[in-house]
């Protein structure tokens, strides 16, 4: 027995590792095909106004060009908006590539130059001319934010503010201690180090086979299905390995449009990449105007709440997600009003990016706490503490688990909070001012249907098999973990088969819900066909398992036997052979408990505490220690698990400090498209990070009691950061990123 | 309209192994592994330098092989991510990505392992202080750096080990 399990809770590294340092996963760009064109998109020089002429002649002039989709010559696709709408889809209508000559956004993809090879496309794609006729764009949401409107109809899984509770202006007006805290986060784009494309191989009769760069290869081969109006049976779509995502991959996003629509009218296999630059011309986190303010006894405790939030979206579609919610369920407050509102710009539909709306509400809520500690003179964490409720007021249910206040001590701990000293500006080392400070972050923990398969072989390999995706998030590995342990086999006798179409049904993998959901399908899987396997062995008439009780049973290592007696056992084969089968496969499908849905609020929570070192006179912020606590239920995979919180801290440094989309409104553009002007943190950016995770244990939250983690890691991060700098400076700068300028204006 | 520019031929051994090559003048080291070697695990992040993705190693040396063109490396040696293993035996600095996990998607980490073997042979990278600042050239948005940085540490010490048992 040299089987050490259970898998599941101990740290393993990455079952597809050995895949990724050689070189050997291959992502969306580099599946080959026979005859493989390549496309080059034409992307659209202004934001707003119609094409009045475009003049392909000259590019397909050029040899080995194929041919040059527009708007003018486009294959016909789906009519109705609703065919356009993919899983995740805001309501209004979807952006549709090539549709007309109308220019909604800086960006959008124009024309598709199909060719040989990728420099004949891309040297033909600089050959095509563009006569726009322009019209009067806006960009600028401060400029737009008196036409902002509650959006009519609300997005699927979006729950919109709650109703008001109690009167909170009026606490407001009579609270002792008041807050008010207007601030800005600014568009981000997603920048997941693979570029999207789209292969698409053409099977002829057969159909076509998809490698999308996406997150929900169901997702991405329905929309293909309806969008083209192609049977789901000549739609299979494979992404085995995704570079990065974010939620840039939710949506099937324009590449695999065009990649689609040129395979299917030349009948040959295209690919379609995108620039670094493209990236920057479709979803991203929207821009987000925010005033909270916080109505409080000089005991700290809130008696008041108000958080409004105008958020940009698209001329096409009410893009929304829960920025405002957050601050009526994170503390305690009997008087609470939350509004939310957008407003349309001429820019692409944002997208959901890690922690969608959560990352920007709870950084308002978070700072605005901050500056109510410093009124008050009370400890931030102690006044979190004494706000601390255990009933989410939105919805007035009590939470599956909330081991939040174990996040503050053990995270405080760590951290040596108690080393504070408590006014701005009070701590230095040298010619650098040091700060602390703190942040609560939360997210929601969702479970979603899931379906998954296991395959057992006489030879003790166990397959499972489930559609959805790993974009970096480690699900191979936990998936791999849970059938281990089900079947008591070594991991390496797992074969875990993901990202494609083709495998039982899993919602798109985002939310953080992934481990929750195709973990529990995998799960159920595997122990239907353990008892499946048990069956068999109990049902062989010469057996020493012969009608014995289940629970007596054992299934490890290739063997099943009476666990009171390991020698009373017979080998899998053996009974496999025995009983005339060559595999044992079923297929489960689970489901998040209704009642609990209906009874309790469930969330992952942390605490977040960040060290900055300020140069007092040039303004440099180095963020030098993070400790992040969390409590997300039982975790999986410690190594793994805390890859997931570093990635979502090292995000929230970059939300904190270096990120953001820069617009000419003039030109109604993007100008930092590049790695060179949009900074995400390098190495060097990047301190020492603890991550702790807290004992929390759940029953009802699912069936594995996982609560995911994708997210948590980058909620309350800038917040932190942000609170460090004040700290540090005593300057509050509420306006992401926090850049040297901001820091040393009025100094 | 100009007459085809004939491409040039070069000589490349990469991976070990020698080849001889048409390319145009235009080709990106970066463009003829991947598009036509077909040696994918060299990637484009951003085509621009910016990234570090397309790092490999020439003549020892880590570059961006997307500001290269193929034709300035006339007889050089390349050595990508797919040759850093031998004998089907990963390279130290492999292993010990793969035990930090220092990488999630997978996608930046070719360039990070040409990247951090590069700095090795460099011997300027002794505190973690320096592996940070010598590897920010190569981006990770999943956010992988402090594991990195572990990572080639590790290496780092396993080749001063190595280098005390051979002397």
């Amino acid at each position: 027995m040299t089987t050490v399990t259970p898998f599941v809770g101990t740290p393993r590294s990455r079952v597809d590792g050995r895949a990724k340092v050689t070189g050997a996963a291959r992502y969306a760009a580099e599946f080959d095909a026979p005859d493989l064109a390549h496309g080059w998109v034409v992307s659209s020089a202004v934001a707003r106004g119609r094409i009045a002429r475009i003049d392909t002649d000259a590019a397909m002039a050029m040899p080995g060009v194929l041919k040059i989709f527009t708007h003018e010559n486009r294959p016909r696709t789906a009519w109705f908006d609703y065919k356009h709408r993919d899983q995740t889809a805001p309501p209004g209508h979807p952006f549709r590539p090539l549709y007309s000559d109308t220019i909604l956004h800086s960006g959008q993809p124009i024309a598709l130059v199909v060719a040989e090879t990728l420099d004949i496309a891309r040297d033909a794609a600089s050959l095509v001319r563009v006569l726009y006729e322009t019209e009067e764009h806006a960009t600028d949401l401060a400029a737009r934010r008196d036409t902002a409107y509650v959006p009519p109809k609300k997005r699927s899984g979006i729950k919109p503010p709650p109703k008001p509770r109690g009167d909170a202006p009026g606490a407001f007006t009579s609270a002792p201690v008041q807050v008010r805290q207007e601030s800005r986060v600014p568009a981000e784009y997603h920048n997941p180090m693979e570029p999207h494309a789209a292969t698409v191989v053409w099977k002829g009769k057969d159909g076509i086979v998809v490698h999308d760069k996406t997150q929900g290869a169901q997702n991405s081969q329905s929309y293909i299905a309806s969008v083209f109006g192609l049977s789901p049976s000549k739609v299979q779509v494979v992404a085995p390995f995704v570079g990065g995502a974010f939620g840039s991959g939710l949506r099937p996003q324009y590449q695999v449009f065009l990649a689609v629509m040129a395979a299917l009218e030349l009948e040959r296999s295209v690919r379609v990449s995108l620039t670094r630059d493209q990236m920057f011309t479709f979803g991203h986190r929207p821009e987000t105007l925010q005033i909270v303010t916080l109505g409080a006894g000089r005991d700290g405790k809130l008696v008041s709440v108000q958080h409004d939030a105008v958020a940009e979206t698209s001329r096409l579609e009410d893009y929304q997600e829960v920025v405002v919610n957050w601050s009526g369920l994170l503390y305690r407050c009997d008087n609470v009003a939350l509004t939310y509102r957008l407003a349309q710009l001429d820019v692409s539909t944002p997208c959901d990016m890690r922690a969608p709306g959560a990352t920007i509400g709870v950084f308002a809520l978070e700072i605005a706490m901050d500056e109510l500690a410093h009124a008050t003179g009370i400890d931030p964490v102690e006044l979190r503490l004494r706000n601390h409720t255990d009933r989410d007021q939105n919805e007035d249910k009590p939470f599956t688990s909330k081991e939040l206040r174990a996040c503050y001590a053990k995270g405080a701990e760590r951290f040596g909070w108690s080393k504070r000293k408590p006014a701005p500006r009070s701590m230095r080392e040298g010619s650098e001012l040091v700060g602390y400070g703190f942040a609560t972050g939360v997210w929601e923990a969702m479970m979603m249907k899931s379906s998954a398969r296991a395959t057992l072989t006489p030879d003790g390999r166990l397959t499972v098999a489930t559609a959805t995706a790993d974009i970096g998030t480690g699900t191979y590995t936990i998936l791999t973990q849970i059938a281990a342990d089900a079947l008591g086999v070594p991991m390496e006798k797992v074969t875990t088969l993901i990202g494609d179409s083709s495998l039982p049904t899993s919602p798109i993998e985002g939310g953080s819900w992934a481990a929750a959901s195709s973990g529990a399908a995998v799960d159920a899987a595997c122990r239907s066909v353990r008892d499946a396997l048990i069956g068999l062995a109990r049902g062989l008439e010469d057996s020493p398992l012969a009608n014995i009780d289940p629970d007596r049973v054992t299934v490890r290592d290739g063997r099943v036997f009476l666990t009171a007696d390991p020698d009373q056992g017979l080998a899998i084969d053996a009974v496999m052979a025995a009983s005339g089968v060559d595999k044992i496969e079923l297929e489960e499908t689970v489901l998040p408990d209704p009642k609990t849905m209906l009874t309790h609020a469930a969330y992952t929570h942390s605490a977040v505490f960040a060290e900055v070192r300020v140069d007092e006179e040039l303004g440099i912020v180095r963020v030098t220690r993070v400790v992040n606590a969390v409590a997300a239920g039982r975790i999986l995979n410690p190594k793994t698990a805390r890859s997931q919180i570093l990635g979502g801290v090292v995000m929230g440094i970059g939300m904190a400090l270096e990120e953001e989309a820069l617009h000419d409104h003039k030109l109604g553009r993007v100008m930092n498209h590049n790695f060179a002007e949009y900074h995400i943190p390098v190495n060097a950016d990047v301190p020492d990070i603890d991550v702790l995770f807290v004992e929390e244990h759940d029953d009802k939250v699912s069936p594995l009691g996982v609560k995911g983690l994708g997210e948590i890691g980058i909620v309350g991060t800038a917040a932190a950061i942000a609170n460090a700098i004040f700290h540090a400076t005593g300057k509050r700068v509420n306006d992401l990123p926090i850049t040297v300028d901001k820091l040393l204006d009025e100094a | 309209m100009a007459p085809p520019i004939a491409p040039h031929t070069i000589d490349l051994t990469i991976n070990g192994t020698a080849h001889r090559l048409d390319v145009a003048p235009w080709t990106t080291l970066l463009d003829l592994l991947r598009e036509d070697l077909k040696l994918t695990g060299t990637k484009k992040g951003c085509d621009h330098g910016q990234c570090g993705a397309c790092t490999v190693l020439v003549d020892g040396k880590r570059v961006n092989s997307c500001l290269t063109l193929a034709v300035m490396k006339d007889g050089a040696t390349v050595t990508t991510v797919e040759g850093l293993a031998r004998n089907g035996q990963l390279h130290p600095v492999q292993e010990a990505f793969i035990a930090r996990d220092a990488f999630q998607c997978g996608y930046c980490t070719p360039g990070q392992l040409c990247s951090a073997v590069g700095l090795m042979a460099e011997g300027h990278a002794h505190s973690a202080e320096e592996i940070r600042e010598l590897m920010s050239g190569n981006l990770c948005r999943c956010g992988a750096y402090a594991n990195i940085v572990a990572a080639v540490q590790d290496a780092l010490a396993a080749q001063s080990t190595q280098r005390e048992a051979a002397e």
